[in-house]
C-alpha cells in the first residue's frame, strides 16, 4: 500500500508537515517495495484557493491508501473521502516516526475534517 | 443617471449620504445598497422587506456517464475548483468563479450549465423610494456577482443611488462601474485623505468624474481642501461635525431626520451632478 | 507567541486608532496592519521602509499579435466580457478580468499567454515601536486573503526570529475572506464597536465568526455615551454570549484631534482618554491565553 506523509523537506528524517492542502510536500512511501517518492506540492503553496481540494487530487493520483499528515480541512476531506483514502493525523514528529506509528496501528483516522480550511 | 457614493475608508459617512440623497430626491430615487457584506441602509430606512429574489451563478454540473476521464476540467479550472479522482470530477461550486473554461475544454459532453444560489436581493419601499439591498448567503464570498445583479435594478428614468463598499478592491469597483459619477465621502483625518487619495487614483484610471464630501468637517486644518485642489475636485458639501448627528445616528435616525436643514444643500448639490 | 486581531466589522469604529495607542504600549512585540484595502496604521506609527516584496496572484492575459488571425475567438469565450476585438486585435477591458485563462486555453493559434498577475506589494518597516508588516492591495484586485496571509506568514516569522511575545494586527472591516484570513489561528479577537445600528449589526456578524473559529472575543464600546441604551443592549448580548467588556471610551473630539496630527491620544495633554486606554490594554496583556 501506498502511504501520503506531508513533509517539510524531502527525506524520511523531515519534519511532518502540520498542514495538508499547502503542505510543502508529500512522501509517497510504499510499504511493499520500502521506498519512497516526493511528490512537490509548491503549487498549492501559492494557490489563492482550493490548495486542499488540489492537494487530495494530487495523493489520490499517486495511488496513495492513506494519508498522515497534521490537520485535515472539509474540501481536501471530501476528496479523499470519494477516493476511499483513509486520514490519520500525527503531530511534532519526523516523516519516519508518523510512519512507524501508523504500521504500528497507534495513529487515529479522523472520520470528519478537524479544521476550518481557509488560509493557514 | 447613477450616482455613486463611495469613500476608500470606512466609516466615513457613505451610507448616511447616500440615504440622505434618495430622500431628498424623494419619487426621483432608487437606492441601491451595493455594500452585501455588510448592508446597513435599512438600519435607518423603517420598513420592511417587501419581496425577495435570489441570486444564482453559472456552475458546472458533472454527468459521470459521458466522463473519459482526461482531467482537462481540472487541469484548466484556474480556480481549483475540481478535483479529478480518474473517471470521477468532483466539484466544489463554492470556488466556482462562473468562467464555463470547463464546459467549454471538456471533450465528451460531460459537464452542463446548472445554478447555484449565492444570496438574495431584497425589495423595501421606507418612503417615496424602493431601496434594493444584496444579502450575500453566509458561507459564499461571491460578492462582484451579486453586487452586478443588483445593479440590474436600476431604474433608467430615475436618478439611481448606489452606496458601494468601502475600499478600492474588487467590490467597490463593480459598484462604481457604469456610474456617471462619484460622490467620495471622507474625514478630515489623514486615514480619511489616504484612502479617498487612493480612491480617487482608482477612479481617475476608470475615467468616471467625481466629487468630494467632508464629513465631521470641525473647520480645523485644510487637510481635504489642499488635496482636492491640488488635484482639481469639487467639494461639493461639508457636513458639519455635530453630536446631535451623532446621537441621531446611534438612534436609527437618518442625516435629514435629525438635521433637516441640510435638505437644501443635498438638493443643490443634487442640482450640481445632473447638470454634469 | 500570541497573536491579538483587532476587528470591528463596521468601519469607522476607531479600531485603527486604538490598534496604534496598544502598538504604542506594548513592549517585545511586532505588528501588522491586515486592512490591505485601506491601510492605515502606518500613519500612527511613523514607520521606516526596509523592504518591499511585490505580490503576485492569479493570472493576467498576453495578448501577442504575432501568431494572432483576429478571428475573436477569445472575446467571445470570456464570460466577463474584459475582451474586445473591435479594433481588430484583442485589447483587454481593465478592471473585468477574474484571471480563469479561458482565453489563454482556447486561442487556436497559442497567440494568448498567461501570465502572474501583480496585484500588490507588501513592506517590512521598523517603527519606533517594534517592526511593522503592512501592504496595499492594487485598486480594482481582488481581496482574496493571499496577501493578508502571505503578510502574517512573514509577521511570524519575524516575531519568533526576534523571540517577541506578541503579535498584534489590525483586522480589516467586514466578515469575508479578508477576516477569514487574518483570523486563522489567533488567540484572541478584540472587537471595537460603537452604539449605532450599523455598529451593533456589523459586531454580531463578527462575534459569529469569531464563534465558528473558536477564538475568544473580548469587547471595547467606543464612543459609548453617544447612546447608553444600545451601548447598554450591545453590554447585555455580550454577557449572554460570554463576550467579555474590557472597557468602555466616551466620545471625545480628543481622538480625532490628535489623529489629524498623525498621532495617538496618548501624545495628549489631557491624560484622561490615554489612561483609560491603558487600563484596557493592562487587561489584554496581562491574559494568560
Amino acid at each position: 500500500m501506498k502511504i501520503a506523509l506531508t513533509s517539510q523537506g524531502e527525506n524520511l528524517e523531515a519534519l511532518l508537515d502540520v498542514r495538508f492542502g499547502r503542505a510543502k510536500n508529500f512522501i509517497v512511501f510504499d510499504t511493499e517495495t520500502c521506498s519512497f517518492d516526493v511528490v512537490p506540492n509548491v503549487q498549492n503553496l501559492n494557490a489563492l484557493q482550493g490548495a486542499g481540494i488540489q492537494a487530495a487530487a494530487t495523493v489520490a493520483a499517486a495511488g496513495a491508501g492513506a494519508v498522515v499528515t497534521g490537520h485535515c480541512g472539509p474540501k481536501a476531506f471530501r476528496v479523499l473521502e470519494t477516493a476511499e483514502i483513509k486520514v490519520y493525523t500525527a503531530s511534532e514528529c519526523t516523516v519516519a516516526e508518523a510512519l512507524k506509528a501508523f504500521e504500528e496501528g497507534r495513529l487515529a483516522p479522523l472520520a470528519e475534517a478537524d479544521v476550518d480550511g481557509h488560509w493557514a | 443617471m447613477k450616482i455613486a457614493v463611495a469613500s476608500g475608508k470606512g466609516g466615513t459617512g457613505k451610507t448616511t449620504v447616500a440615504v440622505a440623497l434618495a430622500e431628498t430626491l424623494g419619487a426621483r430615487a432608487v437606492l441601491l445598497d451595493c455594500d452585501v457584506e455588510e448592508p446597513n441602509c435599512h438600519l435607518f430606512l423603517q420598513s420592511h422587506i417587501e419581496s425577495s429574489s435570489a441570486v444564482t451563478v453559472m456552475v458546472p454540473r458533472f454527468h459521470q456517464e459521458q466522463c473519459t476521464g482526461c482531467g482537462r476540467c481540472a487541469k484548466v479550472c484556474r480556480f481549483n475548483a475540481i478535483a479529478s479522482l480518474g473517471k470521477r470530477q468532483l466539484i466544489f461550486q463554492e470556488l466556482c468563479h462562473s468562467c464555463g473554461n470547463c464546459l467549454l475544454s471538456c471533450p465528451a459532453d460531460a459537464l452542463t450549465e446548472s445554478t447555484m444560489e449565492i444570496g438574495r436581493i431584497h425589495r423595501r419601499t421606507p418612503g417615496a423610494f424602493p431601496l434594493y439591498s444584496g444579502e450575500l448567503q453566509v458561507g459564499h464570498a461571491l460578492s462582484v456577482p451579486l453586487i452586478r445583479q443588483l445593479k440590474e435594478m436600476c431604474e433608467d428614468d430615475k436618478i439611481n443611488i448606489l452606496d458601494a463598499p468601502p475600499g478600492t478592491a474588487c467590490p467597490m469597483v463593480n459598484s462604481v462601474r457604469g456610474c456617471d459619477y462619484v460622490i467620495l465621502v471622507t474625514e478630515p483625518t489623514p486615514f480619511g485623505l489616504h484612502d479617498l487619495a487612493g480612491a480617487v487614483e482608482t477612479l481617475r484610471t476608470m475615467e468616471i468624474p467625481c466629487g468630494i464630501i467632508i464629513n465631521r468637517d470641525e473647520g480645523k486644518g485644510t487637510l481635504i481642501e489642499d488635496y482636492a485642489g491640488q488635484n482639481k475636485l469639487d467639494i461639493l458639501m461639508r457636513i458639519p461635525f455635530s453630536r446631535k448627528i451623532a446621537e441621531g445616528y446611534s438612534a436609527a435616525c437618518s442625516l435629514l431626520q435629525s438635521a433637516p436643514e441640510l435638505k437644501e444643500k443635498f438638493s443643490s448639490l443634487l442640482e450640481k451632478v445632473e447638470a454634469l | 507567541m500570541k497573536e491579538i486581531l483587532i476587528l470591528s466589522g463596521k468601519g469607522g469604529t476607531g479600531k485603527t486608532s486604538l490598534t496604534g495607542c496598544f502598538a504604542q504600549l506594548s513592549s517585545n512585540a511586532v505588528f501588522c496592519d491586515c486592512d490591505v484595502d485601506a491601510s492605515n496604521l502606518h500613519l500612527l506609527l511613523a514607520p521606516e521602509l526596509q523592504e518591499t516584496e511585490e505580490f503576485y496572484a492569479g493570472w493576467t492575459p498576453q495578448f501577442m499579435e504575432k501568431g494572432c488571425t483576429q478571428c475573436g475567438i477569445c472575446e467571445k469565450v470570456c464570460r466577463f466580457k474584459a475582451i474586445s476585438c473591435e479594433k481588430g486585435f484583442p485589447r483587454q477591458l481593465p478592471g473585468l478580468c477574474e484571471g480563469c485563462g479561458a482565453c489563454a486555453d482556447h486561442c487556436p493559434t497559442g497567440a494568448v499567454k498567461l501570465s502572474p498577475r501583480h496585484c500588490g506589494r507588501r513592506y517590512r518597516s521598523q517603527t519606533p515601536y517594534g517592526t511593522l508588516f503592512h501592504a496595499e492591495l492594487f485598486p480594482g484586485e481582488e481581496n482574496s486573503g493571499k496577501l493578508i496571509a502571505e503578510l502574517r506568514r512573514a509577521a511570524r516569522a519575524e516575531a519568533e526570529k526576534t523571540d517577541a511575545g506578541l503579535l498584534i494586527s489590525d483586522g480589516p472591516p467586514g466578515i469575508g475572506c479578508p477576516v477569514i484570513s487574518s483570523m486563522s489561528g489567533v488567540d484572541l479577537v478584540v472587537a471595537v464597536t460603537e452604539p449605532t445600528p450599523s455598529g451593533f449589526h456589523d459586531f454580531k456578524r463578527v462575534a459569529e465568526l469569531a464563534h465558528q473559529f473558536e477564538i475568544p472575543v473580548q469587547l471595547i464600546i467606543n464612543k459609548w455615551d453617544l447612546n447608553c441604551e444600545l451601548s447598554e443592549m450591545i453590554a447585555e448580548f455580550c454577557r449572554g454570549r460570554n463576550i467579555p467588556e474590557i472597557g468602555r471610551i466616551p466620545f471625545d473630539p480628543i481622538f480625532s484631534e490628535c489623529l489629524r496630527k498623525n498621532r495617538t491620544v496618548l501624545s495628549a495633554s489631557d491624560p484622561s482618554a490615554a489612561l483609560n486606554i491603558k487600563n484596557i490594554w493592562q487587561k489584554i496583556s496581562s491574559l494568560t491565553f
